[in-house]
């Protein structure tokens, strides 16, 4: 199911003036900001279709701004998203995308650090009523709502990884409710994203990242 | 969700015994794990926030950043303070309120999107002005906001919801359905009359195009907000007087998709044709781009 519960269709409480142009896109700015897990030095960001049609007038570039500061869709700082990156020392630009895109409103964001030693790439597609659907995280072609606690884990692509990581969720009671991989190669690094029905315990987390194969582990509390 | 199709929302309603907004109360309580209590809680706080758009629509400055809209919640207010309106008392408060929200959104205000923001006004517009008419508690217009959300939630996935895919049918078009729906939930219809209101709704408002002058939440959004909340209530009545939709509702969301779906894309919300490129139209994005 694209959308997922009632409050996908009676909500998100936002400022105006768009649902997927403003809204939809403080979450995929905000979602770019939790997996890249800090505030980013520099933000490239390419726009697409609708979104490149129209960002100016719906406050687009704003919302995508103000969701890579941490803000919500009903922050009131949202309008001056701007001035706050200015402030926090975060560098931005915006520009038309060139060749195909998933959906009618898709922004790609790349994200940097000062020095330059941790990038993050990512694709969003506002797909309408605030609601966002991750289609590509750092070159691997993945799903992700940001509408649950979501579990995302760079790996070694290698047999059993998979079954031993949800075999851990599964020990302690998570149930996992959407799930997505992929890999650049066989045995090479590989992706999965696991949309779960609660946050894991930070035992089960620490457990997690120790695997052999597993070499990065984020989690977005939604 | 335990439904996937209007139909299968009503049956699942009359077999329960229970209006499509407590229906969709459970559904959400299991679907979420929280307890029903703080489901409620958060549509009780969005219901809130909807409340205090109309408040802020109608008493205050809604001039947009644009400066293209604004007032016209405030205009009609006055208008109806005045005299006998065409439309009737009832009707042009449903219409003042929608168009009070909206204008709230468009100049960058607090707003719940239902289901988007560019239709944001439709639904506060006729609940909030129906419940100070038959002195509704705010419980039950929650009710009637989960009724308009299981509504929303089938034409969502098997249709769409935003201007960018489908059209202004698919943001104006499902939020008259929606509250269409929800009315008729409320003032005690059964299910199945709910589900005609929400095809006879979708009928009026197939193929209307998405095409905001200068990429704009404002024109032509905010008046077709006002118009949506008086379809919404005349859909709501023809279904309460045993009005049906012969063509099903299911079958009527399908053809929203297909409609949708074969709309170019210079009317699917990127200012590329429609009103957005008539003469004045273009006038003002050049003068707007001028300015910036």
């Amino acid at each position: 199911m694209r959308f997922k519960d009632v409050f996908s269709i009676i909500g998100p409480a936002m400022v105006g003036p768009s649902s997927s142009h403003t809204a939809g896109a403080a979450r995929i700015g905000r979602t770019a900001r939790l997996l890249f897990g800090e505030c980013p030095a520099r933000a490239v960001i390419w726009l697409y279709g609708s979104f490149a049609a129209t960002y100016r007038g719906h406050g687009t570039d704003t919302a995508l701004v103000g969701g890579l500061l941490g803000m919500a869709t009903d922050d009131p700082r949202l309008p001056d998203a701007f001035a706050h990156a200015e402030a926090a020392g975060m560098a931005v630009s915006i520009s038309p995308g060139k060749g195909l895109y998933p959906h009618p409103n898709t922004a790609e964001l790349q994200l940097s650090s000062a020095d330059g030693s941790r990038a993050l790439q990512l694709t969003g597609t506002s797909i309408g009523g605030g609601n966002v659907e991750i289609v590509r995280i750092n070159g691997f072609s993945l799903k992700l709502s940001a509408s649950y606690p979501t579990l995302t884990i760079r790996h070694r692509d290698e047999t059993g990884v998979i079954a031993v990581v949800t075999g851990l969720l599964g020990s302690v009671g998570i149930n996992i409710a959407h799930m997505s991989v992929d890999r650049r190669s066989r045995r090479g690094d590989a992706m999965m994203v696991l949309e779960c029905d609660a946050v894991p315990d930070p035992d089960t987390l620490e457990a997690i990242s120790a695997l052999p194969a597993v070499q990065e582990l984020r989690v977005l509390a939604v | 969700m335990n439904f996937q199709t209007l139909k299968q929302l009503s049956e699942l309603a009359e077999t329960r015994n229970c209006s499509l907004g407590r229906l969709m109360l459970e559904e959400q309580s299991r679907e979420s794990g929280e307890e029903s209590g703080r489901v409620f809680a958060q549509m009780y706080d969005y219901y809130q926030i909807m409340k205090d758009a109309v408040h802020q629509g109608i008493h205050s400055d809604t001039t947009s950043r644009s400066g293209l809209t604004g007032g016209d919640a405030r205009r009609m207010h006055g208008y109806r303070a005045a005299g006998e309106t065409l439309l009737g008392g009832h009707a042009a408060l449903a219409m003042t309120y929608a168009l009070a929200v909206s204008e709230v959104n468009a100049s960058m205000g607090r707003i719940i999107a239902t289901p988007t923001a560019g239709s944001c006004g439709i639904i506060p517009g006729v609940l909030i002005s129906s419940q100070e008419r038959f002195g509704w508690s705010d419980e039950e217009m929650v009710y009637g906001l989960f009724a308009s959300g299981a509504i929303g939630y089938v034409i969502a996935n098997n249709s769409f919801i935003s201007g960018a895919e489908g059209g202004c049918q698919a943001e104006v078009g499902s939020a008259i359905g929606m509250a269409a729906g929800a009315l008729v939930d409320i003032r005690g219809g059964t299910p199945a009359q709910a589900i005609h209101a929400v095809g006879l709704a979708l009928k009026n408002t197939l193929g209307l195009i998405c095409d905001p002058v200068a990429g704009l939440v404002e024109i032509p959004c905010i008046v077709r907000n006002g118009f949506g909340a008086i379809t919404a209530l005349a859909a709501a009545d023809m279904a309460l007087a045993g009005v049906r939709s012969v063509i099903p509702s299911d079958e009527v969301v399908q053809v929203m998709l297909e409609v949708g779906s074969a709309m170019p894309e210079s009317l699917r919300e990127t200012a590329g044709g429609g009103l957005a490129q008539t003469p004045t139209g273009r006038r003002i994005t050049r003068e707007l781009h001028q300015n910036a």
